[in-house]
């Protein structure tokens, strides 16, 4: 009688969380985050972890937009603001702005690098047709570290290439030797 | 069931080498031989033999067969130790590493030592048997008396799950005579108790040879006495037909005639070969150190487990502690969390301790160097080791081997004088070089000590100002001289040897050293000897260091490169040469680079006068490095910024401080050269525009 009930509820408990894995397995998953009023998204599954901001250990005659290094877990870990990288929204460091760790693996060789944005928002699904061709028209972020641009609602969300990430710091080497 | 053989490699590579660091000492120490170093050498060529044959290095397994065999006929007491054969033994050490190396790489070797050395072998073989046969002749011509032998062999139910094999026992039984097995099949048990594993057969084996003692016999049981029973009688001896016993005769003494035959047709083989051999074993020589385990002792390992009790035992205090904790555990929580900080402290010394080794791993190949250059040069020479307990990172010790054995070659050659000189000096013929090993503060010292001549200090200083590192009219002090020889392509001696004084070496030794973070000495008396201290951290991962401010950044400064920390004294400040900073520290002149500038920080002092100064030196240069403050003196481990960032000039890593903040280490030669980078560009832009207003 109540065990009946009870094992009537059971399978229905499962179709519902069965709901939920159906809205997970449906494409890619990315988390979007914010660089001024720009939305942007990498694949979750490059996320270490997400930590709030520190100032870090400075790194002698680095390139701007590297801030420098710090101590995750005895690992160092250097930190990039993509913000000033990629030339959007203002460098500002509030308690709002957020270091999103990304490992990134390319080919045995895997890095570690936390990257500041100003907030991080949602996780994003987006299947392979869902993602559209960024046109090349001007911005600043250079096509390499694009993959594609995915619309959310009104919004256009810019997927990121993790693996362009991975060397971002050795993009323009001599930057830092600006006598 | 097979087994893949190539995960037991690493580990027969390694046993072997050790077997033959054993030999080696082994035979080094044989001239006044016991019994026990000529057994003990004759078991590691054994197990090497052995272990090489379940490889299928065949190579290794025939040559070292002919070592095997020689050390055998010295073992029973039927050869001479001859200083020749140890000689002939000790290449054939170095012969058989070559080969494991080209086995293992599956070429063949094709060095001519190795031809050379296998010949010298077979002579030395053939001399003894001759004699052996002729002794044979005679035992047979007196007595012709064959034995007959009766093994009853039965092996434990298990001894095939052991690895063992009885076809092999009878195989090795075979090669000492006429062998007849009879099996007894008698314990077979019911099918149905029948376990498949087991081994439920006993064997009786009637041996006829003419020589053979019970020893022998034993010896083939070896491996399985503790797995079987084992009766062994001889019968009354020449009891067979005598028709028999004469053809056992003919059959064994063909056996030695088709065996004196083979050896040599073996080398006529290699001889070719070898002449044509373009072959170097350099290179093998180098792929030897990489061996990728460490050994450690069981006692290190269980201290370890200790100390991972006792953090379990503290971490469950404290929890317990912290699940109802008030302001009255306050003492509780405080001894507790020294216990911890106890347990942490003693915990990485220990893991620290797995990576070190007693140096005389590194140590252990200098009495063969000495013994050999001893011959070489014709002078004699003792060596004397101490310390080899002392421990040392395994890294560190792997890359200090090369330079030390540079250093110990240029102390018998240019070191030690020839016989009659010290005899006309009043000095032991024989001469002294002793190696020594101790720890002091965090970094391990290694003297290599010879009571040779001495350095030349006016040749020295003549040859420096003829190859113009040295002014004519300088004035320098001894310890500065004596630094002259590290400089590349300076050699006082008067001939080029093979082994020493092209003038490459020194500077490339000092380079290593300094590589390794370490730096080397040299003091000397004229007459009375030489000594070279090196001087070499303790480990790579952990550096002592200087906690600098600068700005709000903290910097760390390797301790060993330090010379001192001066507050700066306006008067001794000059500026010379357009601009360039020079303080005046007794004698010299160090230029002054400020930290601040090179790294583009803003500093809190960016005068020179009063700032503080903390002296530096690399490869010979002394800089003052302009810090706001000095901090505290701690043991810093290095983490590599290369991992996940990139090399940063004047950088050679990072660590993190008590506070869980990431502090960066200096790389002072880097530093240095940076600032030079930074002088000649900016010697060019001043250049430049007085070329345009002469135009």
């Amino acid at each position: 009688m109540d065990i009946q009930a009870l094992a009537k509820d059971i399978p229905a408990q499962g179709e519902q969380s069965l709901e939920g894995i159906d809205f997970i397995t449906n494409g890619d998953q990315y988390l979007t985050f914010m660089l001024g009023d720009e939305q942007f998204a990498i694949d979750i599954l490059c996320v270490e972890e997400i930590r709030s901001w520190e100032q870090p250990t400075r790194i002698p005659n680095a390139p701007n937009h590297v801030k420098g290094v710090i101590n995750m877990r005895g690992v160092i870990v250097p930190i990039i603001d993509l913000r000033i990288k990629f030339g959007v929204g203002e460098n500002s460091y509030s308690v709002s702005t957020v270091v999103i760790v990304l490992t990134i693996e390319v080919e045995h060789d895997s890095k570690t690098i936390g990257f500041v944005v100003d907030a991080v928002s949602d996780v994003l699904n987006a299947e392979e047709d869902e993602i559209k061709k960024s046109p090349a028209f001007g911005g600043s972020i250079p096509p390499e570290f694009i993959i594609g641009l995915v619309n959310l609602e009104d919004a256009v969300v810019t997927l990121l290439n993790a693996e362009a990430l991975h060397k971002i710091e050795k993009h323009q080497p001599n930057e830092g030797i600006q006598l | 069931m097979s087994i893949n053989l190539s995960q037991f490699l690493p580990t027969f590579l390694e046993e072997s080498n050790e077997g033959l660091e054993t030999m080696e000492s082994g035979l080094l120490n044989l001239q006044n031989a016991d019994d026990e170093s000529i057994h003990s050498i004759f078991r590691a060529a054994h197990s090497i033999k052995g272990g090489a044959g379940t490889f299928g290095f065949k190579q290794v397994t025939e040559f070292t067969h002919l070592v095997e065999t020689l050390l055998d006929e010295m073992r029973d007491g039927r050869r001479e130790v001859f200083k020749s054969d140890i000689e002939i033994l000790l290449e054939s050490v170095d012969c058989i590493r070559l080969l494991i190396e080209a086995d293992r790489r599956e070429v063949s070797c094709e060095d001519e030592s190795i031809a050379r050395v296998s010949n010298l072998l077979d002579q030395s073989l053939n001399l003894g048997a001759e004699s052996d046969n002729k002794s044979d002749e005679q035992e047979i011509s007196s007595t012709s008396e064959i034995e007959h032998w009766v093994i009853d062999f039965t092996p434990e139910h298990h001894l095939v799950q052991t690895g063992n094999d009885p076809i092999f026992l009878f195989n090795a039984l075979n090669d000492l005579g006429d062998v007849k097995v009879t099996c007894f099949t008698d314990n077979v048990p019911a099918f149905s108790d029948f376990e498949p594993e087991e081994l439920y057969l006993r064997w009786q084996i009637e041996l006829s040879s003419p020589d053979t003692t019970e020893a022998d016999i034993r010896e083939v049981f070896e491996w399985v006495e503790d797995e079987c029973q084992l009766e062994i009688h001889l019968l009354s001896v020449g009891r067979g037909s005598e028709q028999n016993a004469n053809s056992d005769i003919e059959v064994s003494s063909e056996d030695i005639d088709s065996a004196k035959e083979s050896i040599p047709t073996v080398s006529k083989d290699e001889a070719p070969i070898a002449s044509a051999a373009i072959n170097k074993p350099e290179p093998t020589a180098k792929a030897k150190q990489e061996v990728s385990s460490i050994r450690v002792g069981v006692d290190k390992v269980d201290s370890l487990i200790n100390l991972v009790g006792e953090l379990v035992i503290t971490q469950s205090m404290l929890s317990e502690l912290g699940n109802d904790f008030d302001l009255s555990k306050v003492e509780k929580l405080t001894s507790g969390l020294d216990q911890l900080l106890q347990n942490t402290k003693e915990l990485q010394e220990s893991v620290m301790r797995i990576r070190m080794l007693p140096i005389s791993f590194a140590f252990n190949r200098f009495p063969r160097l000495i013994h050999d250059l001893s011959i070489k040069t014709g002078k004699e020479i003792e060596l004397v080791i101490k310390g080899e307990q002392t421990e040392l990172d395994k890294t560190v010790m792997e890359q200090i081997g090369d330079p030390l054995v540079h250093l110990v070659r240029n102390a018998v050659d240019h070191g030690i004088e020839s016989k009659d000189v010290r005899i006309a000096n009043g000095k032991n013929a024989k001469g002294k070089i002793s190696l020594d090993a101790y720890h002091m503060g965090g970094s391990i010292v290694i003297e290599i000590n010879d009571d040779g001549g001495g350095i030349n200090r006016q040749a020295v200083l003549n040859k420096a100002v003829e190859k113009g590192v040295v002014e004519p009219n300088a004035t320098l002090t001894d310890a500065q001289v004596f630094d002259l020889i590290f400089e590349p392509g300076f050699s006082t001696a008067s001939e080029v040897t093979d082994i020493s004084g092209r003038g490459v070496g020194m500077d490339v030794v000092k380079k290593n050293i300094q590589s390794l973070g370490g730096r080397i000495q040299v003091e000397s008396e004229p007459g009375k000897g030489s000594c070279f201290k090196v001087n070499l951290p303790l480990t790579l991962a952990i550096l002592d260091g200087q906690l600098v401010r600068v700005g709000t950044e903290v910097f760390i400064i390797p301790l060993i490169s330090i010379v001192e920390s001066l507050q700066a004294k306006t008067d001794l400040i000059n500026s010379v040469s357009g601009n360039m900073v020079l303080y005046r520290l007794r004698e010299d002149n160090v230029p002054v680079l400020p930290i601040y500038q090179l790294f583009n920080l803003d500093a809190d002092n960016v005068e020179i006068d009063n700032s503080l100064l903390v002296v530096v030196e690399s490869d010979g240069q002394k800089v003052g490095l302009m810090v706001d403050d000095l901090l505290a003196q701690q043991q810093v481990v290095i983490k590599s910024l290369k991992d996940n960032y990139q090399q940063v000039d004047g950088i050679s890593g990072a660590t993190i401080l008590g506070d869980g903040s990431v502090a960066l280490i200096l790389d002072i030669p880097g530093m240095i050269s940076m600032a030079l980078k930074q002088a000649q560009i900016a010697q060019k832009k001043a250049a430049s525009p007085t070329i345009e207003e002469v135009v």
